[in-house]
């Protein structure tokens, strides 16, 4: 099995965009575990509706790097409802495919903006259906599917 | 890039010059079947058996007691399935190993496991040397082989071979050990290590790869694993790989000759870990500081990642190899890493650093100006980092 990246994994792995935190954040989400080898960690800046700063840190291998740095970029400056329906399938398009055994590194930048999104609401007082898709996430200590699937 | 640094030699090695010259001339014009009875076949035969003589030499075996296969992981499929299959038909069931074999033993152990067979996977401690406590509780009048390396591929750990095969022996069960990583790092011969069986591989030592051995000792049976037309005296069908069995001749007797340098190259691994965990807060030497294979050098840096680690090193032109799961198609990092006790967190930041004759001082320090940076670098990215500071 290939385990080479493209020129954009490589490209976000090496100048990874958006990396930091933000001390202010208006939502802030974590998924993913050590024992696993990843975990990336979300924060959020949102005025009215519109998310104007994201930023992210992420421990694990150039894959999750690369997922992180994109997902950040495909969310930023987008409404809420965007990034709600961001998707780990576009993330894996937008860089071009990963190999089959770095699929789940999409799959968590996905859940990290969904946690994020998540811990916004809550904080706004809101009620919305990605709280519940969030805690879910959270309380199944994130087993995460490695399993190889053909896109 | 300002330089290139090679130091991934337990993956594979540079390949001789002196070597493929050695070749050449079994790739080109003699080119004869050993088997063949005619002038181009007994040229190749003569040289056929002058490799085969030079490499018992080295290994302080007899040449009968060679045998030449395709790699390291057929000498290990081999030997186990052999030896288990041979030991079967004399009532024997049980094969004893360790948890810190390379894939190649321990996928053929799980295969025996399938036929049937017993099979007793030994602890290590935190240095990785196998329980000999274990081996004495667990070794029967049914044990048939007792299989344990010589040296550990990840965290170059020297097993007391001598001692477990004296064990083996006492119980009446075969002694194998796998060579591979040890051959031409430190000295081996099969009359002190006392074992039955002895793989090795030819890629470690600076031939192209595919070419293996096995030494089976004189008297000791094992099954076949590829029948065919009678070579290598009947145990190992297939026509033998000449131009590669030259080369391997070449190459043991110039790894041999070059075992005096391994102490400048113990020098330098020792160079390479004390200013690695001088520089690096947070990091830890896996495996022993002494009895470990001179090139071998293994660290884990907490709250990073291995393979971010190896791609930012790779851009900076030096090769390495991690434990990580993010490095192989697997979940788990290193089973060797966790068999000595390393959590997996802390697994998933080791760095193999593995050394040869090849590597200066120079490459050494360069190594230890570009790995600093990039341990921080990524810290500076990672949320673990991130917390343990705050926490502290």
């Amino acid at each position: 099995m290939s385990m080479l990246y493209s020129e954009q994994v490589m490209d976000h792995f090496t100048h990874p965009r958006n990396v930091g935190v933000i001390e202010d954040a208006d939502g802030i989400g974590e998924i993913g575990n050590a024992k696993c080898g990843d975990i990336m960690k979300m924060y959020l800046k949102i005025e009215n509706g519109i998310i104007v700063d994201v930023k992210f840190k992420t421990f694990g291998c150039g894959a999750a790097v690369a997922t992180s740095s994109m997902a950040t970029e495909m969310i930023k400056g987008k409404s809420v409802d965007d990034a709600l329906a961001l998707t780990n399938k576009a993330v894996i398009e937008a860089l071009g495919g990963l190999p089959a055994v770095k699929i789940h590194c999409s799959v968590l930048a996905e859940e990290a903006v969904k946690c994020a999104l998540a811990d916004y609401y809550k904080k706004q007082g809101i009620d919305h259906p990605v709280i519940a898709e969030a805690e879910a996430l959270l309380g199944a200590d994130h087993d995460h599917e490695h399993e190889v699937t053909e896109e | 890039m300002e330089r290139y640094v090679y130091a991934d030699n337990a993956a594979t090695t540079a390949v001789s010059k002196e070597v493929v010259d050695a070749m050449m001339p079994y790739l080109t014009d003699k080119w004869g079947n050993p088997s063949s009875l005619h002038a181009k076949g007994r040229e190749a035969s003569v040289a056929l058996e002058d490799a085969r003589a030079r490499i018992a030499a080295c290994l302080g075996a007899d040449a009968k007691e060679i045998y030449f296969t395709s790699c390291g992981s057929e000498s290990d499929n081999w030997a186990l399935k052999g030896a288990a299959l041979a030991g079967k038909q004399k009532g024997r069931t049980h094969i004893i190993t360790s948890k810190i074999e390379h894939h190649a033993a321990l996928h053929a152990c799980a295969w025996l496991e399938k036929q049937g067979f017993t099979v007793t996977y030994l602890g290590v401690d935190t240095n990785g040397v196998v329980s000999i406590d274990e081996l004495k509780a667990a070794i029967s009048d049914k044990t048939a082989l007792v299989s344990v390396m010589l040296a550990n591929n990840e965290i170059g750990t020297i097993e007391p071979i001598a001692e477990i095969a004296k064990i083996a022996h006492e119980h009446g069960a075969l002694m194998f050990t796998d060579a591979v990583q040890a051959i031409g790092n430190i000295p081996v011969n099969v009359k002190e290590l006392g074992v039955d069986m002895l793989a090795l591989s030819g890629h470690k030592i600076h031939t192209p790869k595919g070419i293996g051995a096995l030494y089976i000792k004189k008297g000791v049976r094992i099954d076949n694993l590829v029948d065919g037309g009678g070579q290598e005296r009947g145990k190992r069908g297939g026509t033998e790989n000449l131009p590669y069995i030259v080369g391997l001749a070449t190459a043991i007797e110039r790894a041999y000759a070059r075992l005096p340098e391994m102490e400048r190259v113990r020098e330098l691994r020792n160079y390479l870990i004390d200013n690695i965990l001088a520089a690096i807060p947070h990091s830890t030497l896996n495996g022993p500081r002494e009895g470990r294979l001179p090139g071998n050098v293994n660290i884990g840096f907490e709250y990073i990642e291995g393979e971010s680690m190896l791609l930012l090193l790779d851009f900076e032109g030096i090769a390495a190899s991690t434990g990580s799961a993010c490095s192989s198609a697997s979940l788990d990092p290193s089973h060797v890493l966790l068999a000595i006790g390393v959590p997996h967190e802390r697994a998933h930041g080791s760095l193999r650093l593995s050394i040869s004759t090849d590597t200066t001082k120079e490459d050494a320090d360069y190594i230890l100006e570009k790995l600093p940076p990039i341990v921080q670098r990524l810290r500076d990215m990672s949320p673990l980092y991130e917390e343990a500071m705050q926490a502290k």
